[in-house]
């Protein structure tokens, strides 16, 4: 297991928006959270690199472990080296595409230019975006298309080699051939990352997830292989859910 | 309701009016032979082409919910189960055909003997398909078991009339061909149960989610040991 939490509360202000939430996340694969808004999906996907920390008046119990190491009191940028994380609105810093990838390494103290050459081209490659900037990797990010700003974020939270990836409605502001593109892409780097994803969209999650979880009012209300949860679910709220009688 | 709620009746109805249709081709098929009932016969070749228009009507429209509406869980399993069920359906049709063209040609001459074991392995199969059809329409999983149950009696059944068939055309060689029209009745009723028998395994996948086709469930248990 690459993640794992026990009893996992958490709280804004005195609001539990998190029952105590026990999951084994396994390394290498798709892990995908579905439920509807305001079930505590996303919140549970930003305590897993403590992004949560960065709100005030917040507060986790519980345990999360990576690898079997405490994550809550590792040290926090140590958390972000090895957990990173793409949002839902592509986020690129507004510099050269080239420079995104390369931030976080030159923020890890790699100054080599080769060095920081051969990670720019496998990070852009391994998020399928390479030939379509490799003649432009100093033009500005921001000119790129929304669904290529997606996959360049991609590629910079790959550029220092996270072992868990995650991502929260990765693909809700694109296109159904910009969608397709990222979920390929996810499928293809499951070997060197393990990824935990966030969607509204539960045919995404059927499409790429080999586990899929459901969350209803900050519980985990069932986590099963997602075969499983879209063909015979065994809670009567996960039924509901998929099948759309609710949510 | 929400629409695609209303939809799913609609593939509901339809695979019911299916079903009564098939029904009543096996029952009026089965009285064709029975009662030597030209007209009853008839009946059942007229009515084949009803059964094959909604066999089509049935599977192009769980097709455009698969692909229109991507179901997933228990209306996923509803769809998937209704074209099994559909297609065991129109078998069943075909089926009666071939008995009522039977009974065509057995009510020409007196029969030499009794119908051996007829009526009764006619009324264990529409029974069986009875009941197959009232499981799915209550979701009922006992009653499906039930059916899997009755086709060991059937098959039995089917074999020991072979053997007194055989039997008959071996002593009495002059009236091979009525035995052997008498032979293709047993034979397309047994099968008729064979269809029941899918349909009740199609039910119990659709209410339980389960495989129970080939014997998977002890297999499966088996490999949980």
């Amino acid at each position: 297991m690459k993640l794992r939490t026990k009893d996992l509360k958490f709280y804004y202000g005195t609001f539990e928006a998190l029952h105590g939430i026990t999951i084994d996340i396994p390394a290498n694969k798709i892990t995908a959270f579905i439920g509807p808004s305001g079930c505590g999906k996303s919140t549970f996907l930003r305590t897993m690199n403590r992004m949560n920390e960065a709100m005030r008046n917040t507060r986790v119990e519980g345990e999360i472990q990576l690898d079997n190491e405490n994550l809550l009191s590792m040290d926090v940028t140590d958390v972000r080296r090895r957990v990173g994380m793409v949002f839902q609105k592509s986020n690129p810093f507004p510099k050269s595409i080239y420079d995104n990838v390369s931030y976080g390494l030159r923020v890890n103290g790699i100054k080599k230019k080769s060095v920081i050459d051969t990670a720019v081209e496998r990070s852009l490659g391994r998020a399928a975006l390479w030939s379509e900037v490799k003649d432009k990797l100093h033009k500005p990010a921001l000119a790129l298309s929304g669904g290529q700003q997606q996959r360049l974020c991609i590629a910079r939270a790959l550029a220092v080699e996270p072992e868990v990836l995650l991502l929260d409605e990765p693909c809700s502001a694109l296109d159904p051939i910009a969608t397709l593109k990222i979920e390929e892409l996810l499928f293809s780097i499951k070997d060197i990352t393990t990824i935990v994803i966030v969607t509204h969209n539960m045919q995404q999650a059927a499409r790429i997830a080999d586990s899929t979880g459901f969350f209803l009012l900050g519980n985990l209300i069932e986590f099963n292989d997602t075969k499983t949860i879209f063909s015979n679910p065994s809670s009567k709220e996960t039924e509901d859910y998929v099948t759309g009688r609710f949510g | 309701m929400r629409h695609f709620q209303q939809e799913l009746e609609l593939l509901k109805a339809k695979l019911l009016e299916m079903s009564a249709l098939v029904e009543s081709a096996i029952y009026r098929s089965v009285q064709g032979v029975v009662e030597k009932n030209a007209e009853l016969a008839h009946h059942v070749l007229n009515n084949e082409a009803r059964i094959n228009q909604l066999e089509i009507e049935i599977d192009d429209f769980a097709i455009s919910l698969l692909a229109l509406q991507q179901p997933m869980a228990a209306d996923l399993r509803l769809i998937t189960a209704s074209i099994k069920i559909n297609n065991d359906l129109e078998r069943m049709g075909d089926l009666s055909v071939s008995i009522a063209q039977s009974a065509l040609a057995l009510v020409k001459e007196p029969l030499i003997r009794p119908l051996i074991d007829i009526p009764h392995i006619a009324g264990l199969a529409q029974g069986m398909v009875r009941k197959a059809l009232d499981a799915f329409v209550n979701r009922d999983a006992e009653l499906a078991r039930s059916v899997l149950v009755s086709d060991d009696a059937v098959d039995n059944m089917r074999t020991a009339s072979y053997h007194e068939l055989i039997s008959f055309m071996e002593a009495n060689p002059q009236h091979i061909a009525q035995a052997v029209y008498l032979l293709s009745v047993v034979r397309n009723l047994e099968r008729i149960a064979d269809h029941a028998t899918n349909i009740a395994e199609d039910v119990l996948f659709l209410v339980k989610g389960i495989d129970v086709r080939h014997h998977n469930e002890e297999k499966t248990a088996l490999a949980h040991t």
